[in-house]
């Protein structure tokens, strides 16, 4: 049997073997078991933890039935982000057309619910029978005063990181929007945090702590009235800059917002954030804040960390996330713990992301682009892994093979970004990687 | 009866203004869906199958989300290919990505069996699933290849119980031949868990009982630990002894609505056979005993009757005890649930199986609600609760926010049924008993017993303890004896 496919043999790279560039950004392979999910995946993933607004999938059920809450985005207040909406079109109106079931649906729902406006998901059979998403929306928008923002995310029209663009287009149409609202001098977006298991409010606890103000997160813990407003920060903070670069590229052309790329996860990284945010402007005052912030929470930290460092040093992680910059970090974390990462890949990362994977890994990393179960079994059987970090569908792999999880995806429980984060990581690799179950595996 | 119901599948073009309550002649959109999509049910059908991988002939998503959704449930790896359809293929069709798809798949799998569902996707833009394994097997020449089998389960039609029950009915339908009568008999449970799986053989081997059980999911969705990775499961239906199920002495199957769903709201008729037992009735004369899914007394003693029928022989003394501890755990635990108010909610199949049960041991079932579409949910559910048909509302169509809803203004005592609930119960304070699929957010929903003498004992005892549980909770006493 063929461990990689003849056609993905590209998209996989061992560091010291030959100075080839990694193959990315294309489109799966039919018959991959891939990890990747499609278009309205990566539209309705950037856009659900918006709380207050109404998500409606136009579309038979599915779509909407596996999407039912499975991202840990949570909100401080309004929860409907939390519930699943959908058209659920039948036969009927896959011959006749589903555009009165959507209208009747928005309109009953927008009567129904308390919401700021909504967003109408058209999935891959929408855009096959000809549904006039666009035009149904504007024609309830006008009838209910609200926005009804339609996002032709028809799984089948390119990869999930063309889902992220077109959520980033359809924030984009609100930004600008709210023009009397005034921020202070020291204003930022934050871009790309989804507010899992609360960390967007550790982070803007950190901000605060070094008097930066927060405009907007898009999109966790969002609300629609502040995406509104995101036009007057000073600087966007983008991170898991896969899903949200355009639009930080957008508003720096729009609206000149100049935007940096930071990871919030490990320590190294973290810590980088808050340095570069004082950089950028420009105020020693603020720089003094953050050397204080820093230190105070690294000597917190440290010691707590070095216990677990103690267990797991020399231990061998393989990591598969959706991310590659998120990769980037895991790795930095991960050595941080004193172990070293044998293998990393990612579903989205872009040869810049490659690249710098490859300048960090040991000799011998493995790095692959959209993998999917075969391969990454074997993989982590070659390299000797202890642990894998990676989300709910590598889990049973990596459990199967008797090594340790790291559970690294959007639905995740613990906060693993900050300082706290890094505890948390820590504890939870250790849990994992030294439990005593393993030893009823034969190795 | 059903007026949400009715006013879902309604397509006219005059919009009534939406109005409060439940029920009304407004259509909401389904919130919380109670269902999921065929080709979802078709998958675990065919994980059933010995060396077989499955492929979903339309989006990547597709794929990846159902893939998530059973791994959540099964905690184990669900491989399921996609044929990754493009715009291109979706514009020109999706002959190419159909055979690359089978192609990389025997390649990386060498599958004895490769079963391809379709989509609302690939159904829409009339691909010919048949015909494209036709030409494959045609341009493959005298190459071995895998067998292959094929359901139409677009997601537009019924629920994840139509595509379960479209695949093991076009499973049986593409292999089952005539032949002389044997002494082997051919069991459809239906979609139960695995461990459920495990008991039907071993209740079919106590018997002495040679049988084919379609599907078989009972090792490939839930392995003991390996040694090695693999990359197609061990266990399932070996394809090859389908063939044999024409000429089965009977058949049995769990479940009363099967996949009348697909069939309702039709915009065509087809002439799709209502259950694969009335399929090998109809072709070769296979006689067909049917039975809802046998949780409790009533239902496993009709089980039990067949197949002591069927064999000649008589039931063996260990599922007599097993039927005497049951009663017995009934009577000692009849005071405490007498009454007491239940919601049941899942699958068709499943809300009535549960709900007869319910019945005999007196528990009240107040609604039993599903979001399939058959429309014969009441009418089979008050079948098997006679006594107390005038207390149930059954609901097809229902989704869980009519569900809270319900639950809000009626306060029934227990919710029964699959995980999702879980919010609602969390929301009103009422207790909830987990068991049917999915359960995701517990550990071992996979190994959850349901039917037999053994199933029943372990749902009574969970469910007689959750009810003495909430009201030990809620005293102020705090009772050391209940």
């Amino acid at each position: 049997m063929n461990e990689i496919l003849k056609e993905r043999k590209g998209q996989v790279v061992t560091k010291g073997q030959g100075d080839v560039a990694i193959a990315c950004g294309k489109a799966s392979l039919a018959g991959s078991v891939s990890q990747r999910a499609c278009v309205f995946c990566g539209s309705r993933v950037v856009l659900y933890p918006i709380a207050d607004a109404l998500h409606l999938i136009h579309g038979p059920v599915g779509c909407a039935a596996y999407t039912w809450d499975i991202r840990g985005s949570l909100s401080s207040g309004p929860q409907l982000h939390r519930l699943s909406f959908t058209t659920d079109l039948k036969e009927r109106e896959v011959v006749f057309g589903g555009e009165p079931k959507l209208y009747k649906a928005l309109i009953s729902l927008i009567d129904q619910y308390n919401l700021k406006a909504a967003f109408v998901y058209g999935t891959c059979i929408v855009g096959v029978i000809g549904d006039d998403m666009e035009a149904v929306c504007r024609r309830v928008s006008k009838e209910k005063g609200i926005d009804v923002i339609p996002i032709m995310s028809e799984g089948f029209n390119g990869t999930k990181k063309d889902g992220y663009k077109l959520a980033c287009d359809a924030l984009g149409k609100l930004i600008g929007t709210d023009d009397k609202t005034e921020v202070p001098e020291h204003s930022i977006n934050i871009l790309g945090d989804f507010n899992l298991a609360g960390e967007l409010w550790m982070l803007a606890e950190y901000y605060k702590r070094m008097g930066v103000n927060m405009v907007a997160c898009m999109t966790g813990d969002g609300r629609i009235d502040d995406v509104r407003k995101a036009h007057n920060a000073k600087l966007n903070v983008v991170q898991c800059s896969g899903s949200m670069i355009y639009l930080a590229k957008d508003m720096k052309e729009k609206y000149g917002i100049p935007f940096m790329k930071v990871s919030y996860f490990g320590i190294e990284d973290m810590s980088d954030a808050l340095y570069e945010v004082a950089r950028f402007f420009k105020s020693d005052e603020m720089m003094q804040k953050v050397r204080d912030l820093v230190r105070e929470e690294i000597s917190k930290l440290l010691p707590e960390l070095q216990a677990y460092r103690e267990k797991l040093e020399g231990k061998k992680a393989a990591i598969y996330v959706g991310g590659a910059f998120k990769a980037i970090s895991l790795v930095k974390a991960l050595r941080l713990l004193g172990m070293k990462t044998v293998v990393v890949g990612s579903q989205t990362g872009n040869q810049e992301d490659y690249d710098l994977l490859k300048e960090l890994c040991d000799e011998g990393t493995i790095i692959v682009d959209d993998s999917n179960p075969n391969e990454l079994s074997e993989f982590v059987k070659q390299t000797g892994a202890d642990l894998f970090i990676g989300g709910v569908k590598e889990r049973p792999i990596a459990y199967k093979l008797g090594l340790g999880f790291c559970d690294h995806n959007h639905e995740r429980k613990e906060a693993l970004a900050g300082y706290e984060g890094m505890l948390n990581f820590a504890k939870e690799v250790h849990a994992s990687v030294c439990s005593p179950v393993w030893k009823f595996m034969r190795k | 009866m059903n007026t949400i119901s009715k006013d879902k599948t309604a397509h006219s073009g005059s919009f009534s203004p939406p109005s409060e309550g439940l029920g009304e002649a407004s259509f909401k959109s389904t919130r919380n869906a109670c269902k999921l999509c065929a080709p979802l049910g078709a998958s675990v059908a065919f994980k059933g199958i010995q060396g077989c991988v499955p492929i979903i002939h339309g989006g990547q998503g597709c794929a990846t989300y159902i893939r998530r959704y059973l791994i959540s449930h099964y905690k184990e790896p669900v491989d399921i290919a996609s044929s990754n359809f493009s715009e291109e293929a979706t514009i020109f069709g999706g002959g190419a990505n159909c055979h690359a798809a089978i192609t990389n798949v025997i390649s990386q799998y060498e599958p004895e069996v490769v079963a391809i569902t379709t989509t609302c996707l690939s159904e829409t833009i009339g691909d010919d699933v048949k015909q494209y394994i036709q030409s494959y097997k045609e341009l493959a020449g005298d190459k071995k290849l895998p067998h292959f089998v094929s359901a139409s389960t677009p997601s537009y039609q019924g629920s994840h119980m139509d595509g379960f029950h479209e695949a093991v009915t076009s499973i049986v339908k593409s292999m089952a031949e005539a032949g002389e009568t044997g002494e082997h008999i051919n069991i459809f449970p239906g979609f139960v868990s695995p461990e459920d799986l495990r008991q039907i053989k071993t209740i079919l081997e106590d018997f002495g009982i040679d049988y084919i059980l379609l599907p078989d999911y009972s090792e490939t969705l839930d392995n003991p630990i390996w040694d090695a990775y693999k990359r197609i499961p061990d266990g399932g239906t070996p394809i090859e002894l389908v063939k044999e199920c024409g000429s089965a002495r009977a058949s049995i199957e769990f479940g009363t609505i099967m996949n009348k769903g697909s069939l309702a709201g039709r915009v065509k008729n087809n002439t799709q056979s209502s259950s694969v037992g009335d399929y090998l009735f109809n072709t070769f004369g296979v006689e067909n005993f049917r039975l809802p899914m046998p949780v409790g007394v009533g239902l496993n003693d009709h089980l039990f009757d067949i197949l002591s029928k069927i064999s000649g022989k008589e039931i063996p003394l260990k599922y007599k005890k097993e039927r005497g501890r049951l009663i017995d755990s009934y009577v000692d635990g009849h005071k405490y649930i007498f009454g007491k108010r239940a919601v049941v909610y899942g699958e068709e199949d499943f809300v009535v199986g549960i709900s007869a049960f319910l019945n005999e041991i007196g528990i009240e079932v107040t609604l039993a609600a599903s979001g399939g579409e058959s429309g014969h949910l009441e009418e089979e559910v008050k079948k098997y609760c006679p006594e107390n048909t005038e207390a149930i509302t059954a609901r097809n169509d229902y989704d869980y926010e009519i569900i809270h809803e319900w639950c809000a203004e009626n306060k029934p005592d227990i919710l029964i049924g699959n995980s999702k609930a879980y919010y609602i119960a969390r929301d009103l304070n009422i207790p909830i008993v987990r068991c049917g699929f999915p359960i995701h957010d517990r550990i071992g929903g996979q190994r959850i017993k349901h039917i037999g003498y053994a199933g029943t004992q372990e749902l009574f005892d969970q469910i007689t303890n959750t009810l003495i549980g909430a009201k030990q909770d809620n005293s102020e006493v705090g009772y050391k004896y209940m």
